[in-house]
């Protein structure tokens, strides 16, 4: 690990959402940093608290959720707190955001040039016209054809993985330092996906952007991440780099997922489920919340609970028997 | 093979679609297109391809849920491609159907025991014998049946794939036309369904007709598989045949682009550049040559033939399981401006 300062730093996250009965906790003790230039994979299935994790980060949490302890540290300004107007700021400039479903993001009653110079006519001072050459320079840089043409369309006239490559040029337009990308590519076609992670990937390496991608697609995040974040039931329960992660996962939950997804490189005769279904926040477990589903629980699981703690090669996990887990690994291969 | 439990030949489904407001101008959408395979009993097809390949309706063809345009079908011996609707009602208790999304496709005002009997109680049956059958699927498919008698908000997201699979399974199908059956759902649910699902093929000898566009689940659960592209199956091969040596090139392709749960396999990416054509005007020739890394001249011009290069292997294509570019060697040019 480098000394560097990271870009983001969250830390201790506790996000709870009011509704008219409970003050559910959606988010507990989440904590994770992303450095300049690097690719972490926010991983994890449905009601799990990535996405919220996410919003959080951008400021664009519902009226109803509240940050309830916990620090969001962004390039030396600390986020929790700060002023709508002074977190708009910080989004037009210094992060994007790009989404699963480029539709519901984009305005159906605007050209796409217009949506890409937004930016930087409000945070730039750019006149119109200029707006407009650069959104065309940006669609033709996230590999748009014929962009001087298609900048005038709308949205309705584009295809799926063309709007999200528009997505992605509206997030460039400001340089970001940091991109969060939530799902972006879930709802498109395999052929399509691998372009765009492909763009995602060079624009990285051209612009040294660090990138959040968050997604519940282990085979995303293999092929993209540098290090990664497992989240289940609204906590961090394994962190690691890519190869930690995917070769020898710490906690039992990652173990078992991994092994859950059927590959297109070997048939599989029996694909290890993981028994019951995902919890919600109305019922979060008492001791560690994956032990009803875990196969190796044991009386310590069902009644203590379990703080996400460092283990050797800098990863961390929330399991309490990782360390003889990994171990047991080595003392295996 | 054995007498083919369903057998498709050349089936065609255009669709009229309204070009202006008057309906002035009229075009036809090409969805389905000269598509022919035979299922043997016991066997599960996948069907493979992106979206608008026309897979989705292909199925609802086979359900005979949409009237074909050409071609035909026939199931167990008799061609129901003009049955009427009164005549399928029969057939109906022998094909099945799973949808993806188990939120929309029950009903949230029945309970469990109405939506899992209701085909038995359009087929007749007593109360007293839909509630027996409707407990015994409900075991099969890993349900408590004393929760008949709860809606199905009640239940988990995967519990609820359960209860459409408890539904199709009722009236003991021959075939069930699984559609993105697993789709919506997280994957350690997933793995349970699929895990499912080869339970009770092995215990009732079930046809799966199980249309994805996830690869790794198709390779999960096919004996062999279909790649459809622009409504045409441009390769029909058993599913070690088609992993471990396409021959088509959107079949290497769209199996290169796989994002592997492994970082060893970064993939070797076949460079696949555009987007699948729109089916209302697709292109002459071959329907891939527009994104193809080895197309020629000829291949814009004529529609190659699906012919059969090996014994139960299929392929439709010019220059089949010729070497195609890495996406390496082509990266220089493709670099950013």
């Amino acid at each position: 690990m480098s000394v560097r300062e990271p870009l983001l730093q969250v830390d201790g996250l506790t996000v709870e959402f009011a509704t008219l009965r409970h003050r559910l906790k959606v988010l507990e003790d989440v904590s994770l940093t992303v450095h300049p230039g690097e690719i972490v994979g926010l991983v994890g299935e449905s009601g799990s608290g990535k996405s919220v994790t996410a919003m959080s980060v951008m400021g664009l949490l519902p009226d109803i959720a509240g940050v309830a302890s916990g620090s969001i540290g962004f390039d030396g300004t600390e986020l929790t707190g700060l002023s709508r107007k002074a977190m708009r700021e910080m989004r037009g400039r210094d992060m994007a955001m790009i989404f699963q479903e480029p539709m519901t993001s984009l305005n159906p009653v605007h050209t796409v040039s217009f949506q890409i110079g937004e930016v930087l006519v409000e945070h730039f001072g750019a006149s119109p016209a200029q707006a407009h050459a650069k959104a065309v320079e940006l669609m033709a840089a996230v590999g748009i054809p014929d962009a001087a043409r298609r900048a005038l369309d709308y949205p309705h006239q584009l295809s799926g993985g063309m709007r999200q490559r528009v997505m992605i040029a509206m997030a460039m337009a400001c340089q970001p330092k940091l991109l969060l990308a939530d799902e972006p590519t879930t709802a498109l076609d395999v052929t399509i996906q691998a372009q765009i992670l492909d763009l995602m990937r060079s624009l990285r390496d051209q612009f040294n952007m660090a990138i959040l991608m968050i997604t519940h697609d282990l085979g995303v995040i293999a092929q993209m991440a540098e290090r990664v974040v497992v989240m289940y039931a609204g906590q961090v329960v394994e962190e690691g780099t890519a190869a930690q992660i995917f070769d020898r996962p710490a906690h039992p939950y990652t173990r078992l997922l991994i092994r859950s997804i059927p590959s297109a490189r070997h048939k599989s005769a029996r694909l290890d489920a993981i028994p019951g279904s995902t919890p919600s926040a109305h019922a979060f477990p008492q001791g560690c919340r994956f032990h009803p589903r875990c196969p190796e629980a044991v009386d310590r699981c069902r009644t203590e609970t379990q703080a996400l703690h460092g283990l050797p090669e800098g990863r961390s996990s929330r399991c309490w028997r990782s360390l003889e887990a990994l171990q047991d690994t080595v003392a295996a291969s | 093979m054995t007498m083919a439990l369903l057998e498709v030949q050349d089936l065609t489904k255009e669709f009229v679609v309204e070009r202006s407001l008057l309906g002035a101008q009229r075009a036809t959408l090409r969805a389905v297109h000269n598509v022919s395979f035979k299922m043997a009993p016991g066997e599960t097809l996948g069907i493979v391809g992106e979206s608008g390949c026309g897979k989705t309706t292909l199925g609802r063809l086979i359900l005979r849920l949409l009237d074909p345009t050409g071609g035909s079908i026939r199931f167990d011996g008799q061609d129901i491609t003009h049955l009427s609707l009164r005549q399928m009602r029969g057939l109906r208790q022998d094909i099945q159907v799973v949808f993806q999304d188990p939120y929309s496709s029950l009903n949230p005002r029945l309970t469990v025991r109405a939506i899992i009997g209701e085909p038995l109680s359009n087929f007749g049956f007593s109360t007293a014998e839909i509630t027996r059958r409707v407990g015994e699927v409900m075991e099969v498919v890993g349900l408590q049946p004393d929760t008949m008698d709860r809606n199905p908000h009640a239940f988990s997201g995967g519990q609820r794939q359960r209860i459409g699979i408890a539904r199709a399974l009722a009236l003991r199908p021959k075939l069930i036309v699984c559609d993105e059956a697993v789709s919506a759902l997280d994957v350690s649910i997933q793995a349970q369904i699929l895990n499912l699902l080869a339970d009770i093929q092995q215990e009732f000898g079930l046809t799966l007709l199980f249309i994805s566009h996830n690869l790794g689940v198709i390779r999960h659960v096919s004996h062999r598989i279909a790649v459809m592209y622009l409504g045409e199956i441009v390769e029909l091969a058993t599913e070690r045949d088609l992993f471990e040596n396409p021959l088509h090139p959107y079949t290497r392709a769209l199996i290169s682009a796989v994002p592997e749960a492994d970082i060893h396999e970064r993939t070797e990416r076949v460079p696949l550049d555009g987007e699948i054509p729109s089916p209302v005007n697709p292109p002459p020739g071959c329907p891939f040559h527009t994104r193809c890394p080895i197309a020629r001249p000829r291949c814009g011009s004529d529609l190659p033939d699906y012919r059969e290069w090996s014994p139960r292997r299929m392929v439709r294509c010019h220059f089949p399981g010729e070497a195609l570019p890495t996406f390496a060697e082509t990266a220089t040019e493709r670099a950013l401006p």
